[in-house]
């Protein structure tokens, strides 16, 4: 599944990429005020700066193997204080859907978690969170992670065990398949 | 009095059961009447966008549309941060142009015009009407109490979404609290990312956020973190005492929603919503706090 991009298919979708955020790459300046403000940029391997610098030359390769586009947190303290307003969460979104698209995953257990809360949903209509724990823990073989806080959860009810569903959950799911359907753009 | 539509969100059947019966026990103190969207679904939250922004818009603009069937155009008022900026992207999308309407409304299967306006629980507690209601109610006071209002991230930014009082300072919620006596102080990280999912799924990267959080509030003199989201609780307040101990942090830091510091000054009893339910011990500042603020002059 992996594929290599060369200049002209880096550059290629970058700038879909760039067009699909709203974003005008040129306007980045590389002031860096993303990056100063940015909570997660102490575990990224790319800057917020450093992946907006990329995309302006097409270097499309060091975005899609990074792990940055999956631990950004989409706080969007970067877009906001961005001189020009440039939507780095989207271009980090985007950048991480096609990564994946193309068998990237630059932090397993991140897409690991979305995918379980997506079945979640899809299954309900609604989240639980102990279920979604649960399946995490076992899933990505991470046992005993938060498990210290059950007890505490279990003795105040705070982990339902009622039913929590919408009224047909059937209905949701067949909503989220017709968005999946209609796909992610080029992606 | 006033009457709107409620978002309640997921976490408020579990972890977040104390922070909805706060709720519930302040609408009721002054006749705020929340009327929950008829069958309402997950907003998605983080990990529908992550994936697909389709199914990111699809999932709230639903709720949307089942809100606007009765027509009546009532306002939506979100408890949880991240369902309200889900709602928020949801209604603008479908604002924005006749197109997207058409592509959302054929994948809920449902018209869905957005005229149901969006709001923030902070947005509609500070407004001069509700703000006269709550304090009408108060027999209680929390004075001489620091707290260090946590806005997050979802109710400031993007700042277009969110319409926040001030992206990089709010200060609704600090207005409510103050109407309880207690003080509000002024701090670095009100609108710092608790890290949200990525507590979970990224834990090492993510656990210096609220390392972070907390020991700002502490070194600004706060006495408790006070928050109006059920998540932004829950990461503040659970993972608080494994992460002092791997960060050697020295804060020990009760988070309330700030529900419950109106429903405390308002004469609920504090096992009505669950103050002993709390990961850091909650009960014993307040206590001490409603000792010392006496009633409500």
């Amino acid at each position: 599944m992996e594929e290599c991009l060369n200049a002209r298919s880096g550059a290629e979708l970058a700038n879909s990429i760039a067009a699909r955020a709203g974003v005008k790459l040129h306007e980045c300046y590389q002031c860096g005020k993303c990056t100063a403000g940015c909570p997660m940029a102490h575990a990224m391997d790319l800057m917020p700066r450093q992946l907006v610098r990329y995309m302006q030359l097409g270097r499309m390769e060091e975005i899609l193997g990074s792990k940055s586009v999956w631990l950004c947190a989409s706080c969007h303290t970067c877009v906001e204080r961005c001189p020009h307003s440039i939507d780095i969460p989207s271009l980090m979104e985007l950048s991480r859907q096609a990564a994946k698209a193309r068998g990237r995953v630059g932090v397993k257990t991140v897409d690991m978690f979305s995918g379980i809360f997506m079945q979640n949903v899809k299954m309900f209509g609604k989240s639980h969170e102990a279920l979604m724990e649960g399946v995490y823990n076992v899933t990505t073989g991470r046992f005993m992670q938060d498990m210290e806080n059950v007890p505490h959860m279990l003795k105040n009810k705070m982990v339902g065990i009622e039913p929590h569903t919408t009224n047909n959950p059937e209905e949701i799911k067949a909503l989220i398949e017709r968005a999946l359907e209609m796909g992610g753009e080029d992606a | 009095m006033k009457r709107c539509y409620y978002f309640p969100g997921c976490s408020m059947a579990a972890t977040g059961k104390g922070y909805q019966q706060s709720i519930d026990a302040v609408a009721r103190k002054i006749g705020l009447e929340l009327v929950a969207i008829p069958d309402w679904n997950c907003c998605g939250a983080t990990a529908a966008h992550t994936m697909n922004e389709r199914m990111a818009l699809a999932l709230p603009a639903r709720n949307l549309a089942r809100a606007e069937q009765d027509g009546g155009g009532m306002e939506i008022a979100v408890a949880c941060a991240a369902c309200y900026s889900r709602m928020q992207y949801a209604r603008q999308a479908v604002l924005s142009s006749p197109e997207k309407r058409a592509e959302i409304e054929a994948i809920i299967d449902m018209p869905c015009s957005g005229s149901n306006p969006v709001i923030s629980f902070l947005e509609l507690f500070s407004r001069p009407e509700l703000m006269e209601a709550v304090q009408a109610k108060l027999t209680k006071n929390l004075n001489g109490l620091k707290v260090a209002c946590y806005y997050g991230c979802l109710t400031s930014r993007p700042s277009a979404i969110a319409r926040p009082d001030d992206p990089e300072n709010p200060m609704q919620m600090d207005r409510i609290v103050a109407l309880t006596g207690a003080e509000p102080v002024a701090w670095d990280f009100k609108t710092e990312c608790c890290g949200a999912s990525h507590q979970v799924d990224a834990p090492k990267a993510a656990q210096p956020l609220i390392h972070r959080i907390l020991t700002n509030a502490r070194e600004h003199g706060a006495d408790c973190i006070v928050t109006a989201c059920p998540l932004c609780a829950l990461n503040l307040d659970m993972r608080q005492s494994k992460i002092m101990e791997t960060f050697g942090g020295d804060y020990a830091l009760p988070v309330y929603q700030f529900t419950e510091l109106l429903a405390l000054c308002m004469g609920v009893h504090p096992r009505d919503f669950g103050l002993h339910t709390h990961f850091t011990p909650a009960v014993g500042l307040m206590r001490n706090a409603l000792k010392k603020g006496g009633d409500q002059a």
